[in-house]
């Protein structure tokens, strides 16, 4: 089956100094690489969570994904063509086949607009869905489960749940193929959380809707996603289905974030904290294998050689010269 | 350990209402709250039920439209509620110390780590320079790595991990008896979530201090705490040893919230469970149980009986009038 979303060695680089700084500082590397070569492949219909720490750049990768940040390199096809460089005209007709639905719910959506309004929005802007915006709004309301009359109110008399759901109404109002969800259950209570979840995948079985979830919550993508991809430092370190990293994670990292997870079981308490110290910074990443400065197990090699992306079993790669778990 | 006279903090029967143009909303309804000495206490409960409403008044921080219906607050032994502004100023800024959700608006960002933690200890009988050895002794002790050196840095050139390091060090400076954290891990990663929560327990057994920690994360209450209170709309629904709420929680609302959250699933489901209903509108609280609309098991009588607390076992109780049924059938 073709993907419907194929990544390349995609990049993305922000610049931190301007020329003449640059200059004066005789660096050929004048900018951090928020993503750095990242490959991977999205099924249709299918849900791939990227998870990693603040500024491990999934957000950065999920806005490059989407044309909001200019890539500085690497390739992403969206069923077997490539997506255009820059310009927003051309943009404009694969907007309509992925959608985002942005981190914070209610600051997402504009205090100005009635909830009718920011449904009807995207419709509006291209000039698609029927004559009667107002009832293509109606009947996106119903499929989010929100009541019609909730139409004439703005964003601040919304609960959170309430304006994650207009969140997803707004994503789907052009019915694409491809959500990227950032963050969708953030700030959110956890019986909501599993009213938002639930609703998404209601809607993926529905309308065939493949998702990109970038998020931090291990716990929720256990039970969403089929795939999981773990970023560090803008680079993948493991990739493979969900249930098996689950089980057996094969990165230090991995098998780090796992461990952190807190355990709502008195019984299990952990007494030792497995991951000592920060995430390193962009402008200085470790030489090598770049979690040899926080990883367990890290032998002289890790300090020496970068390991790449390799296979590690069917459908797993981890980034890793000693992977804990293999084939 | 349940002797009353060994509890640092007692709250009884508290209410606390805010005027609002629509009317008077009760936002907090007869709570009770035991922090025994030296023990770590939770509070959860979900956006909206009152958990900052009770520490704003154990602080008496509550905003001017807020009122203070009924209860006592004991602090020490002491009635916080009847405080003049003298005691109040000692109460919070030596008995009772706060660390807060978000550790860089909690930081004043124009002043040096350093100029911070020896204004904290204002009342302390110390030369500035000795006061400085005591902030770089705390710094270390949470685990600011280089202390010494980095006195003169500001709040934004530490992580945000740091930064509530450095609020922890602050609150701890002022030799309180009792810390109250508030979300103090709701702005950080899991794996420094991991590291303050580590911290924090190690700086109970060095300290004896108590801690009052609230929070919407059951796995935390889990790992951290010995007691816990579950708040729904203002009342505190069940409280107990955290073992024995956990394993054999009484409420129904205990009970969904627990059967909710994704990481106690252990095998993957499609259908998350869920909470139906939405939270009683506490302008017109509900006559008999707060939780009675989206309860499960209600009854006739849950909506008409106001429920009192009913043991569970040692220490434990919850309010539910279908427990009384229970046990007495």
């Amino acid at each position: 089956m073709q993907p419907l979303l194929e990544v390349e060695n995609l990049t993305v680089r922000f610049r931190i100094m301007g020329l003449v700084r640059q200059l004066l500082v005789a660096t050929s590397r004048p900018w951090v690489e928020a993503v750095a070569s990242v490959s991977f492949n999205l099924a249709p219909a299918s849900t791939l969570a990227l998870v990693g720490e603040s500024g491990s750049g999934k957000t950065t990768l999920g806005r490059a994904l989407i044309g909001l940040v200019q890539p500085s390199g690497g390739r992403v096809r969206f069923e077997g063509a490539d997506l255009p460089d820059r310009s927003a005209v051309a943009w404009k007709r694969w907007r309509r086949q992925m959608a985002m639905m942005f981190q914070d719910p209610v600051g997402s959506l504009s205090p100005r607009l009635t909830v009718r309004a920011l449904i009807a929005e995207p419709l509006a802007i291209h000039g698609a869905g029927p004559q009667d915006l107002g009832a293509e709004a109606r009947r996106l309301l119903g499929l989010v489960g929100l009541p019609a009359d909730i139409g004439g109110r703005f964003p601040h008399e919304l609960s959170g749940g309430q304006a994650r759901r207009v969140g997803v109404a707004r994503a789907l109002s052009l019915n694409p193929r491809l959500v990227i969800a950032d963050e969708p259950t953030a700030g959110l209570d956890v019986s909501v959380q599993g009213e938002v979840l639930n609703l998404m995948s209601r809607l993926q079985q529905e309308l065939g809707l493949a998702y990109l979830l970038i998020t931090h919550n291990l716990a929720m993508v256990r039970h969403v996603s089929d795939r999981l991809a773990v970023m560090y430092l803008g680079r993948l370190v493991e990739t493979g289905p969900t249930d098996e990293i689950f089980i057996r994670p094969a990165h230090p990292y991995t098998h780090a974030l796992l461990a952190a997870q807190p355990q709502p079981d008195p019984d299990r308490r952990r007494l030792t904290v497995e991951l000592t110290g920060e995430v390193p910074s962009l402008r200085n990443r470790p030489p090598a294998c770049e979690f040899h400065t926080r990883c367990p197990f890290a032998q002289p090699i890790c300090r020496e050689e970068a390991p790449e992306l390799r296979d590690i079993g069917p459908e797993r790669k981890a980034r890793c010269h000693f992977p804990l778990a293999s084939g | 350990m349940s002797e009353r006279s060994s509890a640092i903090l007692e709250v009884k029967d508290l209410s606390v209402a805010y005027a609002t143009p629509r009317g008077a909303v009760r936002a907090l309804a007869h709570v009770d709250l035991t922090v025994p000495r030296g023990e770590i206490v939770g509070i959860v409960g979900e956006s909206g039920c009152g958990k900052t409403t009770l520490i704003s008044a154990v602080l008496r921080l509550l905003p001017g439209n807020a009122a203070v219906t009924g209860g006592s607050i004991l602090f020490n032994g002491r009635e916080v509620l009847a405080m003049n502004d003298a005691e109040l100023r000692r109460l919070r800024g030596g008995g009772i110390a706060m660390v807060f959700q978000d550790p860089m608006t909690a930081l004043n960002p124009v002043l040096s780590i350093g100029r911070l933690m020896t204004d904290v200890q204002f009342r302390e009988q110390r030369s500035t320079p000795e006061k400085q050895v005591a902030a770089i002794a705390m710094l270390r002790r949470v685990g600011i790595p280089d202390a010494e050196s980095r006195l003169d840095d500001y709040p934004h050139q530490f992580s945000g991990g740091m930064r509530q390091r450095i609020a922890i060090a602050m609150a701890l400076l002022t030799n309180p008896s009792l810390l109250i954290a508030d979300e103090p891990t709701t702005a950080l990663d899991v794996t420094m979530e991991a590291q303050i929560i580590h911290l924090l327990r190690a700086l109970r057994r060095d300290f004896a201090g108590s801690i009052l920690f609230i929070s919407h994360n059951l796995g935390l209450i889990a790992e951290l705490c010995d007691r816990v209170a579950v708040m729904y709309a203002g009342e505190v629904v069940e409280s107990g040893p955290v073992g024995a709420l956990f394993h054999n929680p009484g409420h129904p609302y205990t009970q969904a919230l627990l059967r909710c959250d994704p990481a106690r699933i252990e095998r993957r489901t499609a259908e998350l469970p869920t909470i139906p209903g939405e939270v009683p509108n506490l302008l017109v609280p509900p006559t008999g149980c707060v939780f009675a609309d989206r309860c499960p098991d209600t009854i006739e009588r849950c909506r008409t009986t106001v429920p009192v607390p009913v043991s569970l076992g040692p220490d434990h109780q919850a309010r539910c009038i279908r427990i009384d049924n229970a046990a007495a059938a």
